[in-house]
């Protein structure tokens, strides 16, 4: 009876047994099951294939007179397409060297050779409204870009943030000139 | 529930069904006989009015979900349609949408007098923190179903509130898609809601049904705020305080009724009757009466958290702001371990009751800035009840736990009833 216990049961070297390992395995197959159950049931609720699908849009930009705008839809919210004049992108360039919140120079926010056109979302970075600024005779805020009306922040002619409670500049989204008059939104 | 002994009864239908499931015993007990404290004053109404509330809530709800459509391009129309062509929709939309409102009027006398009469103090923590569970439940149903009639309010309401989330550093913008089901509040975010909006409700029905459990096993808190000792401090629930309930629901009915009837929109916002417009922002962003004060304390943090004439920053305003809405309400769940003071009642508290009544008036005056463009006089008065708000519960009430004196306390309900009555006789 030198050997009564059972083979599980018996102690290894460092305290552990055959049991714990099987405990710790279990356990381990258990949480990976549950959490590959879990997984398909939160991910439902991201973007389906077809809003993915619809993750780019084309604009057509020669009926935009220079300094105007032209709102247009992207992933459901708003992108601001402006044809800025030069004084415009002059005082862009100027306050490159401003005291700016969310630092970033007119150049790295238009794309080469098509300085005048800016392509910003148009969604305050605070909370989410739609700057006033796109129409000749709407309140453009203290530089003379976009003002959102909600909390009061006042966005430059290159849509950096100046003023207010928004931490970030209007956001540029990713677009690319398919020709001089055709801009690819996504 | 349903173990032990059990008494026959006479009907034989009853007696047949009761000794297989004893719900007629269950019932007798919990609401026929349920010992009750002699001494409620009316403010004890509050958490039957509140059930009475959700009740119809849920009833209003189902009915008006079989008319209403959860799409981005039908849902304004639909609620249109109730109000207009639905036989009595008009009605049904209007009991449900100032039900809201009243049911946390309720609520919030029902969280008032728990806080003025200690009712959350051991042993009944855990019922006070069911209770806020059930608040919490109530704030997010209330938002998604204000979302459900697809009007300009509904629209930028649910986006600045999901912005919220896009605060929290690293994932915060990928919560706000999976929220959205998209890149903005759209048709997807819309048909969650709903489902969701449906669901919330009844998980609400479960945790009112512990909230209740936990009240029958320590037995209801008093204005007198001490433990009813002898059979003379009590009463039995039926009839005494089934027709004292019933009175005190007549009352807040009629005064639900005066709005649901007479001035159906007094409490909303006209912009809501403007079709959802994801290119147009209100001019200002409101929500629902109830939110304003936790709204201006998420406002009211204006200014970043950093280390000192340097640029570095640990709290950036907009996370600032949501920790402090959230934190207003994790604070009401720490409430019975932060108040530790052995006297429950605010009647025998002198000093608390004084920070108890300027904690609520200050919440007014929360909701009145919660209201107010953020600007100008606003601002500091916001960030002052917000200061206000935080300090009743992390510096107060620390301080009266070891400063504010006991003082003699009644020796039992009864005498103390007995002795009001003689004081009133005389």
């Amino acid at each position: 009876m030198s050997d009564s216990k059972k083979p599980d049961d018996k102690k290894e070297e460092n305290g552990e047994t055959r049991r714990d390992f099987l405990y710790l395995t279990a356990a381990a197959f258990g949480a990976v099951g549950a959490g590959s159950v879990a997984w398909p049931l939160v991910d439902q609720m991201n973007p389906a294939a077809d809003t993915l699908a619809l993750s780019t849009t084309e604009v057509n930009v020669s009926d935009i007179a220079e300094g105007q705008s032209k709102t247009v839809m992207w992933r459901g919210k708003p992108v601001f397409i402006k044809h800025r004049t030069p004084a415009e992108i002059e005082e862009a360039k100027k306050d490159d060297t401003a005291e700016l919140r969310d630092p970033q120079t007119d150049a790295e926010r238009v794309k080469e050779g098509h300085e005048k056109w800016l392509v910003t979302v148009g969604i305050c970075t605070h909370l989410g409204c739609v700057p006033l600024g796109q129409k000749d005779s709407d309140v453009k805020g203290e530089y003379e870009g976009w003002f959102c009306p909600c909390h009061g922040s006042h966005y430059d002619t290159s849509g950096r943030i100046r003023k207010g409670p928004a931490p970030k500049n209007l956001e540029v989204p990713e677009y690319t000139f398919i020709n001089d008059t055709t801009i690819k939104i996504g | 529930m349903g173990s032990g002994k059990r008494e026959k009864f006479e009907n034989p239908a009853i007696e047949w069904v009761d000794s297989r499931l004893p719900i007629f015993t269950m019932m007798q007990k919990e609401y026929g006989v349920f010992p009750t404290p002699k001494n409620f004053n009316y403010f004890w109404n509050f958490g039957a009015i509140a059930m009475v509330m959700l009740m119809i809530m849920i009833i209003t709800g189902i009915v008006l979900a079989m008319h209403y459509t959860p799409h981005a391009d039908m849902a304004f129309e639909s609620v249109e349609r109730i109000m207009r062509d639905v036989n009595h929709g008009w009605m049904l939309r209007y009991i449900h949408a100032n039900g809201a409102s009243f049911f946390f009027i309720a609520v919030y006398i029902h969280i008032f007098r728990g806080m003025y009469y200690g009712s959350y103090k051991q042993p009944r923590e855990i019922l006070w923190i069911l209770g806020v569970l059930i608040f919490l439940l109530m704030m997010a149903t209330a938002f998604m179903g204000y979302v459900l009639p697809w009007g300009q309010m509904s629209f930028w309401g649910a986006t600045v509130i999901t912005n919220l989330f896009s605060a929290i550093p690293l994932v915060g913008d990928s919560i706000v898609t999976l929220l959205w089901g998209g890149f903005s509040v759209d048709n997807a975010t819309l048909n969650r809601f709903f489902a969701l909006h449906y669901l919330m409700p009844f998980v609400i029905v479960a945790v009112v049904f512990l909230h209740v459990w936990a009240l029958h096993v320590v037995g209801s808190n008093n204005p007198l705020g001490i433990e009813p000792k002898t059979k003379q401090d009590t009463l039995p629930f039926h009839p005494y305080y089934t027709m004292k309930d019933t009175f005190g629901l007549m009352a807040f009915m009629i005064v639900f009724v005066i709005f649901a009837f007479f001035m159906p929109n007094a409490l909303g916002h006209p912009d809501n009757y403007i079709p959802a417009d994801p290119l147009i922002t209100p001019a200002h962003i409101v929500p629902e009466w109830y939110f304003l004060p936790f709204y201006a304390i998420l406002r009211a943090i204006t200014f970043d958290l950093g280390l000192p004439f340097t640029s570095v920053i640990f709290c950036p305003a907009k996370l600032g702001g949501v920790l402090a809405m959230f934190g207003s309400i994790a604070l009401l769940f720490a409430l019975p371990f932060i108040d530790k003071h052995p006297v429950r009642s605010a009647r025998f508290r002198p000093w608390y009751r004084i920070a108890l009544l300027s904690f609520v008036a200050n919440a007014f005056i929360l909701g009145i800035c919660g209201g107010k463009p953020a600007e100008g006089f606003w601002v500091p008065l916001s960030q002052f009840s917000t200061f206000y708000y935080f300090a009743f519960f992390l510096v107060i009430l620390p301080i009266l736990n070891k400063k504010e004196p006991v003082l003699d306390l009644p020796s039992s309900i009864n005498e103390a009833v007995l002795a009001k009555n003689k004081k009133a006789s005389a």
